[in-house]
Order: C-alpha cells, then sequence, then structure tokens
C-alpha cells in the first residue's frame, strides 16, 4: 500500500471526525473542530447539526470561518439564537451531544484549565478564562478536547487552576450534572479515552510510529495504557482528498 | 395616531450622548459577542477622559485593552480576556500578570455566568440560578458567585443547592447595531448576542447604529425589533462604529486589526502611539472612519444576501 504524506493537523482531524460517527448535535470551536465536524458529515455522520457558542446553529459558510462568529457562520445558516437561548436552553438544557474544547492544562479526570498558569492572583500568564468551556463541560453529554502539544507542561497531575470542572469533581460537590466530561483527548501522539465520569483517561489509541513510552513519558501523570490498545489508522486517501479539496481548499487551518 | 410633532426623539450625537450618561466610576457595560462591538463610543469614552469605570463586558478583548490602557478603567468584569484566535492583549496582560502600571481588579465569570447576571439585571431580580460551578475554582476567586439551597425537595426529601449570581445593572449600556428609527427602536440581525438583556438591566442605554431609518421600515418588519424605544436613552448614527469588528450585512470584520492588535499591545510605546492617532488626535468617528482609507473600507465591504420578506398580513374589514 502507498504511504501518503499527512501533517499532524490532518492526522488529529480525521482522527476526531471519525469519533463523531453517529453523534447528532455538536458544539464546534474554530479551527479543528469545524474541520472535523465538516469531515464527519461528509463520512461518518451526515447528520451532524453544528453548533456554534455565537448562536449560530446549522451553519453552511461559503468559507472557512476566522472565528465562532464569523459574517460567513450566519448567512446561509439554519438559525441564530441569542445567547440566553444559546447557553440557557441548548447547553444548560442539554441539548448537546458532544462539545468541543481544548485546554492549557488538562488532568486525569478531564478537569480543564483555560485560565491562569500560576496563582490566579498573580499569575506567571494569563490566558482568556472559561469563555464558555466552562458551562460546555458541565452540560454537553460529552466532550472532546484537541490538544495539539501533548507534554508534561499540558498534561498534568493537578492544573494550576480548574475554570472547567469534570463532572467527576462536580458532582462530589454537589452538582446533579449527568455529563461524562472529557471522553476523548486527540493529540500527535493518539487518542486518550474514558467512557464514563469516575475513569481516569487512558491511553486507548496511538498513531502509526509513536512509542507508547514517548506518550507515557510525555504525560505528567501516571498515565495507564489500555489492554487493547491500537494503532489508530493513518488518514485515507479519501479523508486527505476531502479535507484537501473541499474543507480546507487554502489550508487556511492544515498547513502542512 | 401618535403625532410626530410631540414625540421626542433620541437621536443625538456621540459626544453629547457619551458627556451625558457616562461619568467617573460609573458601571459601565459594553456588549456585543464579537459582531457589532461599540468601538466608536469606547473610543469617546476614552476621548472625554472618563475614570475608575466598572466596565461589564463578556468578551473583554480590543476595545478593553484600549480603554484600559487610556486608563479608564480601574474593575473588570468579564467571562473571556482575550483577542479572538488572534493573539493577545497586550495591556490587560500587563495589568493582571505584572499590576504594570497599576492593578486591575478582575470579577471573572463563565460565559454563562455573566448572562445570568443580565438576566436577573434585567428583571430585577435578586440573584439568578444557573447549573454552573460546582468543583470550579471559580467561585473561590469571585465571592459574588454563592450558593443557595433549593425550596424545592427531591423525591427523597433532600435538597439541592445551586448556585447564583448577582444581577448586574449598569448604570450605563452600549450597543451597536445596524439601524434604529428616530424612536429609538432597535433592528438588528445576524449575531443578536444578549444586547437586548443588557439594555434592560441599565439605568440608561446608549446605541450607536450603522444609520438611522425611517419609522416606516421598522415598522414594516417589527419582530426585527430586539430592543423598543421605551429601553432607550439615546440612538446614535455611527457608520462604521464597530469596527474593528463587523456589522452583519453593512461590513465584514477586520481580521488584520485584530491580528495587528498583538504587536501593537505589546509593546507600550506603540500602543501610545495608536491611542493618540487614531484617538487623542481624532475629533470623532467620522475621522477615524476617513483615515481608516478607502482601500480598507473597500477590503471590509460584504456582498448581499437579502432575506426575503416576509407578510404579516393586514386587517381587510
Amino acid at each position: 500500500m502507498e504511504t501518503l504524506a499527512f501533517s499532524v493537523d490532518e492526522l488529529l482531524t480525521v482522527t476526531a471526525a471519525r469519533e463523531l460517527a453517529g453523534k447528532n448535535v455538536v458544539f464546534a470551536g474554530i479551527g479543528l473542530p469545524t474541520l472535523a465536524v465538516s469531515l464527519a458529515q461528509e463520512t461518518t455522520a451526515p447528520n451532524i447539526e453544528v453548533i456554534y457558542e455565537s448562536g449560530v446553529c446549522g451553519a453552511h459558510p461559503s468559507a472557512l470561518p476566522a472565528t465562532i462568529a464569523d459574517s460567513v457562520l450566519i448567512t446561509d445558516s439554519e438559525a441564530v439564537l441569542n445567547l440566553a437561548s444559546l447557553f440557557g436552553y441548548v447547553l444548560q438544557g442539554g441539548r448537546i451531544d458532544v462539545g468541543f474544547l481544548g485546554a492549557a492544562q488538562i488532568d486525569k479526570f478531564g478537569n480543564l484549565n483555560s485560565s491562569v498558569i500560576g496563582e490566579w492572583g498573580t499569575p506567571s500568564k494569563r490566558l482568556p478564562g472559561s469563555g464558555g468551556a466552562h458551562e460546555v463541560l458541565a452540560n454537553a453529554k460529552e466532550t472532546f478536547v484537541i490538544m495539539r502539544r501533548h507534554s508534561e507542561r499540558s498534561f498534568v497531575e493537578k492544573v494550576d487552576f480548574v475554570t472547567s470542572a469534570a463532572p467527576d469533581m462536580a458532582r462530589a460537590a454537589g452538582s446533579r450534572s449527568k455529563a461524562k466530561g472529557v471522553t476523548r483527548v486527540f493529540t500527535q501522539f493518539g487518542v486518550l479515552a474514558r467512557e464514563d465520569v469516575g475513569q481516569e483517561l487512558q491511553l486507548t489509541g496511538i498513531h502509526a510510529g509513536i512509542d507508547v513510552d514517548t506518550v507515557i513519558k510525555s504525560t505528567g501523570w501516571n498515565l495507564k495504557v489500555h489492554p487493547d490498545l491500537e494503532v489508530i489508522a493513518n488518514p485515507s486517501a479519501e479523508e486527505l482528498e476531502l479535507l484537501r479539496t473541499e474543507i480546507d481548499p487554502t489550508g487556511m487551518y492544515l498547513r502542512s | 395616531m401618535v403625532n410626530p410633532n410631540l414625540r421626542k426623539s433620541k437621536v443625538m450625537g456621540l459626544k453629547e450622548a457619551i458627556s451625558k450618561y457616562v461619568f467617573d466610576g460609573a458601571t459601565v457595560s459594553i456588549e456585543g459577542f464579537t459582531h457589532a462591538i461599540p468601538t466608536a463610543a469606547g473610543h469617546e469614552i476614552i476621548r472625554q477622559g472618563f475614570k475608575d469605570l466598572t466596565l461589564v463586558r463578556m468578551t473583554a478583548d480590543i476595545i478593553v485593552d484600549q480603554m484600559l490602557a487610556a486608563n479608564c478603567i480601574s474593575t473588570l468584569v468579564s467571562s473571556f480576556v482575550g483577542n479572538s484566535s488572534a493573539g493577545s492583549l497586550g495591556e490587560i496582560r500587563r495589568r493582571i500578570e505584572d499590576s504594570n502600571p497599576t492593578h486591575l481588579e478582575f470579577k471573572e465569570y463563565s460565559h454563562y455566568g455573566m448572562v445570568c447576571r443580565y438576566l436577573a439585571g434585567a428583571q430585577k431580580l435578586p440573584f439568578y440560578p444557573l447549573k454552573s460551578y460546582f468543583g470550579s475554582d471559580l467561585p473561590t476567586i469571585n465571592d459574588e458567585i454563592r450558593k443557595v439551597t433549593s425550596p424545592y425537595p427531591n423525591e427523597d426529601g433532600t435538597f439541592d443547592e445551586i448556585y447564583v449570581v448577582p444581577p448586574v445593572n449598569p448604570d450605563v449600556t452600549i450597543v451597536h447595531a445596524q439601524r434604529a428609527d428616530q424612536w429609538g427602536n432597535i433592528q438588528m440581525w445576524g449575531l443578536t448576542g444578549l444586547q437586548a438583556e443588557a439594555v434592560f438591566a441599565a439605568e440608561h442605554s446608549i446605541v450607536t447604529v450603522e444609520e438611522i431609518v425611517s419609522d416606516d421600515l421598522v415598522r414594516s418588519d417589527p419582530n426585527r425589533t430586539i430592543i423598543p424605544s421605551h429601553a432607550v436613552s439615546a440612538v446614535v448614527e455611527v457608520p462604521f462604529g464597530a469596527h474593528p469588528s463587523f456589522t452583519q450585512g453593512y461590513y465584514d470584520r477586520d481580521n488584520d486589526f485584530y491580528r495587528d492588535w498583538s504587536a501593537i499591545s505589546g509593546d507600550k510605546e506603540l500602543l501610545e502611539k495608536w491611542l493618540a492617532k487614531w484617538i487623542y488626535e481624532t475629533t470623532d468617528h467620522s475621522q477615524y472612519v476617513e483615515m481608516m482609507g478607502e482601500a480598507t473600507r473597500d477590503r471590509l465591504k460584504v456582498g448581499d444576501a437579502f432575506s426575503t420578506p416576509i407578510n404579516y398580513g393586514s386587517r381587510i374589514q
């Protein structure tokens, strides 16, 4: 078989798209999550309705959006909601199957930090903060996280600040949340996964050519490897063709 | 019929509106969720030199960075302090990371926490409950995020706790929209965010619009009015009033400017020069727009995508 050349971003996008099989309502950020949803719509999950934090539901953009509020997302979309409806009815009302998030730090239960590096009051680096991330993790049925740089600095035993709490911690503190929290983490090395609250994120999939020890060494907690660890199939010619010619033809997000 | 000669127009100039409703120490909300950010109004606050403002804004972005750099803000209430996906906000980071030149008081929330503060504010409720915050560190650094016990028992007779946030009732809320009539009926489409809630929560409100249109045009599509006249204190015609953000159907987002802001705001000297050239040394927003130049305005032009008219119907008998 011919070996295809592809970038890390293409690999992450394809892997995430495959995991969207059978999902219907997906809350996406800009960049790779948007591309993964587009690819899933053409392959594994044709019925996905994509929802953006800005209030757009069922976007059909004429060009790739630069932000979650890009004007191309509004024109030709199926619905535009105000924020009280989006956060109140759609998110808190539990309508989202999968939410996509990123973070500066993640721990083994999927607590996410997007607020600060260091102490909150005297941070060495101030990050943007929650935005809607806290509500996505608390309310989406499950959350997928894309972390382009899997390292000990981002995969940590304890996050510097819990911006978005894993439902494990939320329930222990009194929440009635039925969310599963982070169930998939896509990195340049592979996939960390868990199926429900109370479980640790384990290494369940590894990209071809990656050494398991590298992943373990790049993780700040004692990462467990799933007994059925699978080698993730490389992006297919068809998947790459869709990404390169239809979904991101100008290479806006998938620069190789 | 209302006699148009008796009804009072709410049309005002931007200078007059800002000087009438903003004051030192005021709580000012500036809303617009990436779309229709009232930048021109923010710049006029800077020109008039207001101080010690408590600035309430879900997405504290470039306009907040500029107002901070101009020393207008002493407290920030927000749920996102970032320059969209385009980079950093230099002034906010200097103030929070290094207290340089002074410390910024920051009340941090999540987005829905902010939405609920406006919902409580608009309805004059003492607080608003939401399912967020359990297990998060946010309540530990923001003592305004508190818990109450539900008065309604679960099936097993226990009572749940739930987090609540306090109302926000700004002295003045400022938003931007596509168009309005002279009475201040505000029509908006595309992303409508929480502009209506923010206006209803406030004591006074200033709405800048791309154009003031005829009464007939507004009344041909009343569902398009997201804020009715009675909630508006002043309506101001400010074309390009949301640049570098966009106004759906009028002009697009200036993504180049967002990218450039990282470098400008990262260097205090460059930032001071920017403020001088674009705000202090301009008399008003029309001069700013003039300075943007034709090439930039052309770059931000959008094509047409009209909605199909709907039929409201009329009584025949």
